[in-house]
């Protein structure tokens, strides 16, 4: 017998960082939503590295608040430390990251939810999914509870039949020894849905107090005060800082000695793991010049003593984990508190799902997060809100909302991984973004917050704060076009101050700030009057001007590539009837079913000619349409 | 590759095949085509004289000044032209060199090459094409695109190939050094990537990009031809055909069997069809190494050629050898020439005849000068019966070739004026990956995921 338990218009299978952001998006927005996680006490756990953001990430996680999204709230909240990277570099590439305090990370998360009006937060272990007439209906529980819905979203991470792999012990698990979820992969794959198996790693964690830190090198926060989100006022000043200690030649001796013990190494593996996290094995075999690696040592948190050995990422036994361990310096008497597993599990093969991350196949089903096969946290928030904002947008009948390659890295992230698929878990790169200069840490908020705000997610009182830095902006820009800065004694000193060639000849103050050495604050004093404005807006308008010229270059780039976009692929467009595409092409257009010219173009296989007889053939339609 | 939205611009196009002496016709469609002609063209107003006229006149490269070829210019102003669009047509007459020089100019002025098939895309478009020809139309971008895609590279000399990949390797590590410092700030063993090291590079790629140009300007890359190996066993009478094309002893002639150890190259043109003759060695199975390098090489240049001129002996039956060579062609586009008509017949033809599979056959007697003619005029009709597409599509291909080497130049050059400002390396970069995808272009390889492989496998990254 089973026991009905509810009608939602939402309802997020798993709580993890993809989970949260989605149940509470939809929340947000009117939607009636549910939320079934298997065990209150993980909610938006970090299973692996405690940290959050860094490049490409850190943005994402700025995009994610600019839409309204919780988690730059709650790491605002809780870091033990937090850092600026790449600040000698351009600003497009700066991205801020911080270390995260685990514990105090779920309880903060867990409070929002709590709290949140429209959510209803349970536990309970989901087996199946009610489909009716092919589309999603529900769910059903192990506890033979049902719950119907308008829309599913699932974000069960790296649960799906998760095995954990040590040396030559296997045994189904999923992270950290939770329960794993069985049932409902089996049961994805009976409706139809294509999986694929992917593998990660983690590395040892040890005790805090049997590291001699002296024989390491100190990684101190940031004093300058930073934050992810956009409303945070108040930032931590105690800081915790990490170290960093390396591997020797022992350490790869130990490795190589015992290769054939590692899960991976002994080929009982069969997931694809990524090539950017490698475990140490990985690195020792493919990099074997190298004569020692770096070992980041990271707290997980303020009240625990469990330190997180960056960089020793395992599948090698128990045993072999300790000698390894020893072997580095700091490390010597260091007692392993956990050791490292490798973990491999299900993932939807994501070219399945529209851009709105609902499954093509299954009418109001979404999936998002890991188990898309992305890896990071920040990956999965990026999935979660955008699938918490597309469920709820489909049953209030509002247009899906598809961010586009040149709007943000959650774009190019959701394009690659439904267009392209991926082949191992996929982790965002500034390599991977086209229009990156666009894509800034510093305007966010400027591309996404009216987007956040139109469906509800931003709250006035923060659109209008906002609303008044854009203007300001514009005002600084407009001031700066029309003031004329002549060379004279006191100019030239600033000049001199800021390492620029003396001034020859008068200048518009907004042709000066284009040259890189000078920054907003220098120009800003060869000008006797000017408003005190804002940090945030001052660096604004400086990265403006002065690299105006490449910004430039980039829209134009953005511009062509909206053209293709525009030109919009008819939802029941029958490839087999366009005569001259190639067969792998058409394959490949059949699985993927772009949403426009621009997309297609994207896949892999699709090449030229095919793109021209595609527009052809739509442009046929439409001239049709006409004559009728 | 960019596709392009339909009738923003204006493109341009040799439209009619190749051949000296012929006249060739340089067509331009689009909003621009009147206006860009008037800025090379040395005569009436064009932007006055009435639609569809036809003016004399002669084209002048702006920037030499030096005058590229008497013209006629007919001029059709849109919606009554083929493609709706304004058309230009340029009828040149100084053969393919100067046709090039003349389409090279214009695209100076900034046309864009048309894709293959593209004016009658235009014309469908524009509704100037019926709906129930969509489907030919289709069909015909297919071909042409296909067919120009793989000519372009394939066509491309293998030196120049190889150079541009090597040039694009050296750009992409360049690219994957700036990038890893951006995504892994924190992993010391990667060093930080210097503006004076991008500098050098930029430098050094520039300047081979510079000399590549240069040569594309003195024509060399315009008269390459149809490579045309002439391939058969040793002392058939390779070489002798090859002199008697080019009427000049350049291969070395003996009775010795297997004389030509290596590959000779000759540039001729056969009523109005470039070639590219190549003699190869006479494949055979053999001891002698030196020879067995030519072999190999012999197999090599069979493999890369557009057109095949198989030498057969009249004198000898036909041999294992001869049939191996009938299956190494098969599928390619050749011409079987049995030789030494003069001697005693021991071939039997019938046989020949079977294994030709209806590929022409021509009998000569080099010796004697007989059935050259018909030899000629069986290329000729090969290749203007559309056998081999690639007539103007091997020019085109160039010129687009030069077009992309120009972009990847003009690329180069914004990234070395950000280093010079001071830019930031990370926007420097995106005008150096701007540079490696243009010269992508053209060698076909536009696979966008290579920097992301060459990261990973250039870097230990990751935790
Ligand atoms: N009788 C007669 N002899 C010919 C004819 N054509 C070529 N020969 C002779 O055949 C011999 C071989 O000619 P080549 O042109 O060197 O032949 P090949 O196939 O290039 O020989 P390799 O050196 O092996 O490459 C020479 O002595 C030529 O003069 C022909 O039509 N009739
Ligand atoms: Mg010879």
């Amino acid at each position: 017998m089973t026991y009905h338990a509810g009608h939602y218009d939402v309802i997020v299978i798993g709580a993890g960082h993809a989970g949260v952001e989605a149940g509470m998006a939809a929340a947000k927005m009117g939607a009636k939503t549910l939320m079934l996680t298997l065990n209150l006490d993980m909610v938006a756990f970090m299973p692996c590295n405690p940290s959050l953001g860094g490049p490409a990430k850190g943005i994402v996680i700025r995009e994610v608040d600019a839409l309204g999204g919780v988690m730059a709230k709650v790491i605002d909240k809780t870091y033990i430390q937090m850092r600026m990277l790449n600040t000698g570099k351009g600003p497009a590439v700066q991205a801020l990251r911080a270390q995260a305090d685990k514990p105090l990370y779920i309880k903060e998360m867990k409070h929002i939810l709590e709290n949140q009006e429209n959510l209803t937060l349970r536990q309970g272990m989901v087996d199946q999914l009610i489909i009716e007439d092919g589309v999603c209906k529900g769910v059903l529980t192990e506890s033979k509870t049902s719950y119907t819905a308008e829309t599913v979203i699932v974000t069960t991470g790296t649960f799906m039949r998760g095995k954990v792999l040590m040396g030559d012990l296997e045994y189904e698990s999923g992270p950290n020894n939770q329960r794993v979820s069985i049932k409902l992969s089996e049961h994805l794959e009976e409706i139809g849905l294509d999986l694929t198996r992917f593998k990660t790693g983690t590395p040892p964690r040890v005790n805090s107090h049997t590291i001699d830190y002296s024989k390491t090198e100190i990684q101190p926060g940031d004093e300058e005060p930073q934050s992810f989100s956009y409303e945070t006022t108040e930032y931590i000043a105690d800081q915790i800082p990490c170290w960093l200690t390396y591997t020797n030649e022992f350490t790869h001796q130990i490795i190589n000695d015992n290769l054939t013990l590692s899960a991976m190494y002994s080929g009982m593996k069969r997931g694809t793991g990524p090539r950017y996290c490698p475990s140490i094995e990985d690195k020792i075999v493919r990099f074997n010049d190298k004569p020692r690696h770096q070992v980041f040592l990271e707290p997980e948190g303020r009240d625990t003593e469990e330190v997180y050995v960056q960089g020793l990422s395992t599948s090698l036994p128990e045993s072999i984990q300790y000698e390894i361990v020893k072997s580095v310096p700091g490390l010597e008497n260091a007692e392993i508190m956990r050791p490292g597993y490798a973990i491999e599990y299900d993932a939807v093969v994501p070219t399945q799902l529209w851009p709105t991350l609902e499954t093509k196949k299954i009418p109001g089903l979404f999936t998002a997060g890991q188990i898309n096969g992305t890896s990071g946290y920040e990956e999965a928030a990026a999935q979660g809100i955008m699938a918490g904002i597309n469920a709820a947008a489909k049953i209030q009948g509002k247009e899906p909302v598809i961010l586009d390659r040149s709007q943000a890295y959650i774009g190019v992230l959701i394009d690659d991984l439904v267009t392209k698929g991926t082949r191992e878990p996929y982790r965002l790169l500034t390599s991977r973004a086209e229009y990156r200069l666009l894509l800034r840490h510093d305007n966010a908020d400027l591309r996404l917050t009216d987007i956040g705000y139109e469906l509800g997610l931003i709250s006035d009182d923060r659109y209008k704060q906002f609303d008044e830095k854009k203007q300001l902006i514009e005002e600084e820009k407009k001031r700066l076009r029309k003031i004329t800065i002549k060379p004279n004694e006191a100019v030239n000193q600033v000049m001199a101050e800021a390492g620029a060639t003396p001034l020859k000849e008068a200048i518009k103050a907004y042709d000066l700030m284009k040259r890189p050495e000078l920054s907003y604050a220098f120009v800003a004093r060869m000008i006797e009057s000017h408003p005190d404005l804002p940090i945030d807006v001052q660096e604004q308008v400086g990265i403006q001007i002065k690299y105006e010229g490449y910004i430039k270059k980039a829209k134009e780039q953005v511009a062509r590539m909206l053209k293709m976009e525009d030109k919009k692929i008819p939802e029941n467009i029958d490839y087999d009837k366009i005569s001259g595409i190639a067969t792998e092409a058409k394959d490949k257009l059949k699985k993927v079913r772009p949403l426009s010219v621009g997309q297609a173009s994207r896949i892999s296989g699709v090449n030229p000619a095919d793109v021209s007889i595609l527009l052809v053939y739509i442009e046929q339609g439409n001239v049709a349409r006409i004559a009728n | 590759m960019e596709v392009e939205a339909i009738g923003t611009d204006t493109i341009t196009a040799i439209s009619t095949p190749a051949g000296e002496g012929a006249i060739a016709i340089v067509r331009l469609s689009g909003p621009e085509a009147i206006a860009m002609t008037t800025e090379l063209y040395k005569g009436a107003n064009l932007l006055e004289v009435e639609s569809h006229t036809i003016n004399y006149g002669k084209i002048v490269d702006p920037i030499t000044t030096e005058i590229a070829d008497e013209v006629m210019v007919s001029v059709m102003r849109a919606p009554r032209t083929f493609t709706r669009e304004d058309v230009v047509e340029i009828n040149c007459h100084g053969g393919m060199v100067a046709v090039n020089r003349v389409l090279e100019i214009i695209l100076s002025k900034g046309a864009r090459m048309a894709e293959p098939g593209e004016f009658t895309k235009r014309a469908f478009l524009n509704g100037r094409i019926d709906l129930s020809q969509a489907e030919a139309v289709m069909d015909l971008i297919r071909a042409k695109t296909d067919k120009a895609m793989s000519m372009a590279v394939k066509q491309m000399d293998g030196r120049l190939s190889g150079l541009i990949r090597r040039l694009r390797q050296e750009l992409l590590e360049t690219v994957a050094h700036v990038e890893v410092n951006i995504d892994y700030p924190e992993y010391d063993d990667v060093e930080e990537m210097s503006h004076e090291v991008m500098r050098t590079k930029s430098k050094e790629v520039h300047k081979e990009i510079e000399a590549l140009l240069e040569v594309a300007n003195q024509g060399k890359i315009l008269r390459e031809g149809l490579a045309t190996a002439i391939i058969g066993r040793p002392n058939v009478g390779k070489s002798s055909l090859m002199n008697t094309l080019v009427q000049e002893n350049k291969a070395i002639v003996t009775e010795v069997p297997g004389t030509t150890r290596d590959i000779i190259e000759e540039y001729v043109n056969v009523r109005g069809v470039p070639l590219r003759l190549v003699d190869t060695a006479g494949i055979r199975d053999t001891e002698d190494i030196v020879e067995k390098i030519g072999v190999e090489r012999s197999r090599q240049v069979l493999k890369e050629s557009d057109l095949i001129l198989f030498v057969l002996n009249y004198n000898d039956i036909l041999t294992d050898e001869d049939v191996k060579l009938f299956e190494a062609v098969h599928g390619l586009e050749y011409i079987v020439i049995i030789n030494k008509t003069d001697l005693e017949q021991n071939l039997d033809l019938s046989k020949v005849n079977v294994l030709a599979k209806g590929k022409p056959i021509v009998t000569t007697s080099l010796i004697e000068e007989e059935g050259i003619v018909e030899l000629e005029s069986a290329i000729a009709k090969t290749f203007f019966s559309g056998d081999i597409e690639s007539s103007d599509l091997t020019y085109v291909s160039n010129v687009r070739h030069i077009q992309l080497l120009k972009q990847a130049k003009s690329a180069l050059e914004d990234a070395m004026e950000g280093i010079e400002l001071g830019m930031p390396l990370d926007m420097v970069q995106i005008d150096v990956t701007r540079t490696w995808e243009i010269l992508g272009e053209i060698i076909g390889d536009t696979a966008s995921d290579g920097l992301i492989n060459q990261l990973f496998s250039q870097f230990c990254l990751g935790k």
